[in-house]
């Protein structure tokens, strides 16, 4: 996987008090790259390990990242580039910002840990990259779509190949509105228990009994 | 009856047949009044849900067993639409995400382009947006107010609040021609100049504002139903607050002294004299006595910013870098230079920098974070806005958890959501 520069790197080391250098000697090869742009830490981190490395950063004393400012994720223009999954990160005690970014590579199944058992506040937001970006987050209980409807067909709207009026025409997108069914409007968590199930689409079912959504009737 | 539903959790008598999850006493399935638990939806179309707002409300007797909010009924793809566009351009979709404080969407989307693109904007440019920021967290937070005291039975003070709010508004209309759509910055300074008596209008709201606030102190602080229908609800511990990302006064009414005015100033907030009004309980009381200091601080913070801008009377408005500042149209349409800048301004953009910034400002719905990517061409790559109210939001399943229905719609309201940057 290759990890492509993004653009003017002043320099790497300590800003803002982050000390990135903790970082490569206690995970070595973990660390993809680091750098100082527009003044921000940014550290490239490699996904099997980021779980390990986001919770040192919160737990460890010197680091104290205990504030989870953000979850987001990028997908450039360029399409051999691997798209990221973004970590802003914060430490109320030392007043200190970093950014972890994990590069995913397009051609494989993009999925990364779920930090939500470390913070909280990850929940909505790991859903909406879920959701928009087709990022899976292993180990979030309850990863489903939260912009975009459940049953929305088209694919995740923030990924660069998804044109801006979707992937469907207009007519199309007007005919699965006018014969979509009340219930495809509730969420799979609450039909799993409910007495439509039968009435669901086959597509759906089918999902929720491979427990893609954590739920199974 | 026999009943064709089309509610899946109602069988054909409409009574709930869905078992919650995790709990293990189903009600017996033959007593009319037996302590199954009823399911009920709120919104999207409610008033006291504050726009398109689902609650899905799993209820014992009165008590809250779950409540999961659905949102996106507002979604519109800013974020994806912001990608093709230049950054000017991407100035009136800010308007649209916090609807309620747009001037401050467009300061805080106009500092992270410009920290992208190296320009420092002039004095002037920075005191203006200091009295934007202002006024914004004025109406903002008045808004608030008039609208949770109605929710929880007190209408005079919304009467108040509104009348306060119109006065900022009329200024506001004076300054950028809209009220709602502002449109007020552009990357390296600002659409327009503050018209003439808009200073006197400003001073004279400012002399007059706290005296209302006062009364609202008066009604509120000690009135027995409001103490009792807002203390102890909804509380939040300073760590579950800081778990769940909490930012903005729902943060500092928990005890959490962050304000990033205050920790990572910018537009010069360092230099102004204010105090940050901090909780300790962190319930729906603290949150209220938290947005009013902050109406009072704000106020200040006008007060001062009025002074300065009397000292830079005819101090320059923009950056003096034709590239970014669009020339006046008379020049436009007169020199051959200026028509050139304008030309490739409005038909190529600015191009910024290749790299990546991220800028939070403190909205006063919280941290409103402006995360922008760019390769080197006139339209980001990626512009992802941290939504404080979407992030405040998440924390309502486990704020209603246990607590009564009635104080479901105290709790909802004390988060101060905006549906426009939830669904963004």
């Amino acid at each position: 996987m290759t990890v492509g520069p993004v653009g003017a790197v002043s320099g790497v080391g300590e800003v803002g008090g982050v000390s990135t250098a903790a970082l490569s000697d206690r995970f070595g090869s973990a660390i993809l790259r680091q750098a100082v742009i527009c003044g921000d830490s940014i550290v490239w981190v490699d996904a099997s390990r980021a779980h390990e490395i986001l919770a040192w950063l919160r737990d460890t004393p010197g680091q104290q990242f205990d504030y989870l400012t953000d979850v987001t994720a990028v997908d450039y223009r360029d399409p051999e580039r691997p798209l990221e999954v973004v970590y802003q990160l914060r430490s109320l005690p030392r007043n200190a910002q970093l950014r972890i970014k994990i590069p995913l590579d397009k051609t494989k199944p993009l999925v990364v840990d779920s930090v939500w058992d470390l913070w909280k506040g990850a929940d909505w937001l790991e859903r909406e990259v879920f959701d928009m970006f087709g990022v899976s987050f292993a180990g979030h209980p309850d990863l489903r779509r939260i912009l975009m409807w459940e049953t929305y067909a088209e694919g995740h709207p923030l990924r660069k190949d998804f044109p801006l009026r979707g992937h469907f025409t207009r007519a199309e997108q007007t005919r699965q509105a006018l014969a979509s069914n009340p219930e495809a409007h509730y969420s799979l968590e609450e039909l799993s228990i409910a007495e439509a199930y039968d009435e669901l689409p086959e597509d759906m079912r089918r999902r929720m009994a491979k427990g893609e959504r954590g739920f199974v009737k | 009856m026999e009943l064709d539903v089309a509610t899946p959790s109602l069988d054909a008598r409409g009574r709930v047949t869905r078992a919650p999850l995790g709990v293990a006493h189903p009600g017996d399935p033959d007593d009319e009044f037996g302590a199954e638990p009823m399911l009920v939806n709120l919104g999207p179309q409610h008033p006291a849900t504050h726009g398109v707002l689902r609650l899905v409300v799993e209820l014992e007797g009165e008590r809250v067993i779950r409540c999961i909010p659905h949102i996106g009924y507002l979604h519109s793809g800013f974020e994806k639409l912001g990608e093709y566009r230049h950054y000017n351009q991407i100035i009136p979709l800010t308007d649209r995400t916090d609807y309620l404080s747009p001037m401050a969407n467009n300061v805080a989307f106009a500092l992270a382009a410009e920290k992208l693109m190296g320009i420092e904007v002039t004095e002037r440019c920075k005191v203006l947006r200091v009295i934007a920021c202002e006024m914004s967290r004025i109406i903002s937070h008045l808004v608030w107010l008039g609208t949770t005291g109605i929710d929880l039975g007190a209408f005079t003070p919304f009467l108040w609040s509104f009348q306060e709010r119109e006065r900022i508004y009329n200024l506001q209309e004076s300054w950028t021609g809209a009220r709602l759509t502002t449109s007020l910055t552009r990357v390296g300074g600002m659409m327009a100049d503050v018209p003439a008596g808009f200073e006197a209008g400003l001073r004279a709201f400012c002399s007059s504002f706290p005296k209302t606030l006062d009364e609202v102190d008066t009604m509120f602080t000690r009135n027995a139903i409001w103490c009792g229908r807002t203390q102890d609800v909804g509380a939040m511990s300073r760590e579950d607050a800081i778990n769940y990302s909490l930012s903005g006064p729902m943060l500092r009414a928990s005890g959490v002294d962050y304000d990033v005015r205050k920790d990572t100033p910018y537009l010069d907030y360092e230099t102004y004299d204010f105090d940050v009004p901090v909780g300790e309980h962190g319930d729906i009381y603290d949150r209220y006595r938290v947005r009013l200091e902050e109406m009072y601080q704000s106020n200040r913070i006008l007060e001062q910013a009025l002074d300065r801008l009397a000292r830079l009377e005819g101090a320059p408005l923009n950056v003096a870098d034709p590239r970014v500042i669009l020339p006046p149209k008379s020049r436009a349409m007169s020199d051959m230079e200026a028509m050139i800048f304008h030309f490739k301004q409005v038909m190529e953009g600015v191009p910024a920098p290749a790299g990546e910034v991220y800028l939070a400002v403190e909205n006063p719905k919280g941290e409103l974070g402006t995360y922008l990517v760019s390769d080197g061409t006139a339209k980001p790559v990626r512009w992802r806005i941290r939504p404080p109210s979407f992030i405040n939001l998440a924390c309502l399943s486990k704020l209603c958890e246990g607590a009564l229905l009635s104080d479901v719609i105290a709790i909802n309201a004390s988060v101060d959501i905006v549906m426009g940057e939830i669904d963004r």
